[in-house]
């Protein structure tokens, strides 16, 4: 910046027309941008229930949900073909086996964590393949919206409080989530604290989910917007060059936030079922 | 200094410091691990595991932070 340069109102108006226009691209919308066109959603009148107002229109997360659902059912169909050895087969097999013998067992136990695999590792892959289509241009990050990552998170969360309970009983549940060899009158502090427990973890798998996805998007538009907002030509190698490294960087956070969903998922089941003996 | 000029410093500071904080945890799991992995090579596999879960653990914290510093930031 030269040091005459006062910031002046249209500057102001910039910068903030940037940070609108990258919430814009973050949030969930009602029309699919395709090359310019802007296709819209079939949207319905919000429907009234227990006094809440629920809109179920079309948006683009949810559609984008439909393209992944969509993907993986295509791809499961050609991988349980007659012929096991097909390259699309064998990937599915490996992330299948990777789950069991990496994730679930180590965490459940051989008998639950075989019988929890199959959830595992939709959870997984229908994560990855959310994560994945948010890098490629046309698409959305449905999993970048809060309500698709805690529904995920509320799936987890019944897993967790349903299993516990048919191991334990339900008295034997509650009776469980208190460490053994806590004193008698710690107890008004420690029901309340593990308590809060139960609903810190599904939330902590919901933000972590959300923001990481979020944040990489977030970087990305900030980088390029440098370019816009300084309003110089000579900006723009470093700028792509370094959104170039952010988007191989989200690769990597995209598989990785996949795995750390369904690994905590995992270890959270296995210590609601199995418990600390 | 209005009510804006405040929330924006307010952004910037909390997410200075929801960096430092997450910096100093997953810096000290990434060392111990290193640590951990040179001495006992063979344990490798199960050290990265853990360090991996632990490391998420302390960036869901973070990234937590760092969302409430960027609505405060940008709405």
């Amino acid at each position: 910046m030269n040091p005459g340069y006062v910031p002046n109102g249209t500057e102001e108006q910039h910068e903030e027309g940037l940070g609108e226009f990258i919430l814009h691209h973050l949030q969930d919308s009602k029309e699919w941008n395709v090359f310019g066109y802007h296709v819209h959603l079939p949207t319905f009148t919000p429907v009234h229930f227990l006094g809440m107002e629920i809109d179920f229109s079309i948006t683009l997360h949810v559609l984008m949900m439909w393209f992944a659902s969509l993907i993986l059912i295509g791809l499961s169909l050609m991988a349980f073909r007659k012929n096991k050895s097909s390259p699309i087969a064998v990937i599915f097999e490996s992330i299948y086996l990777f789950i069991r013998d990496e994730i679930a067992e180590p965490n459940l136990g051989s008998k639950l964590g075989k019988k929890l695999t199959p959830f595992l590792t939709t959870i997984f892959v229908f994560i990855l393949t959310c994560n994945l289509m948010g890098i490629i241009p046309l698409f959305g990050t449905a999993t970048g919206n809060l309500s698709v990552t805690a529904s995920l998170a509320i799936i987890t969360f019944v897993m967790i409080q349903g299993l516990g309970i048919k191991q334990h009983g339900i008295i034997g549940y509650f009776k469980s989530l208190i460490p053994h060899g806590v004193p008698t009158y710690l107890f008004p502090i420690m029901i309340p604290i593990e308590i809060i427990g139960l609903f810190t973890k599904p939330f902590a798998l919901a933000m972590r989910l959300f923001a990481n996805m979020i944040a990489g998007h977030t970087v990305i538009f900030a980088l390029l917007g440098l370019i816009i907002v300084l309003g110089s030509v000579f900006v723009s190698p470093i700028s792509i060059g370094f959104a170039v490294f952010i988007n191989l960087l989200e690769l990597l956070v995209a598989l990785l936030q996949a795995y750390i969903f369904t690994i905590l998922s995992a270890l959270f089941i296995g210590m609601a079922a199995i418990g600390e003996h | 200094m209005d009510a804006t000029g405040l929330a924006y410093l307010a952004a910037g500071i909390g997410a200075g410091l929801a960096v430092i904080g997450v910096g100093l945890g997953i810096g000290r799991i990434g060392g111990q691990a290193m640590d951990g992995t040179a001495r006992q090579p063979e344990a490798g596999g199960a050290i990265r595991t853990s360090m991996i879960i632990s490391a998420a653990l302390i960036e869901g914290i973070g990234f937590f932070g760092l969302v409430i510093c960027f609505l405060l930031g940008v709405k």
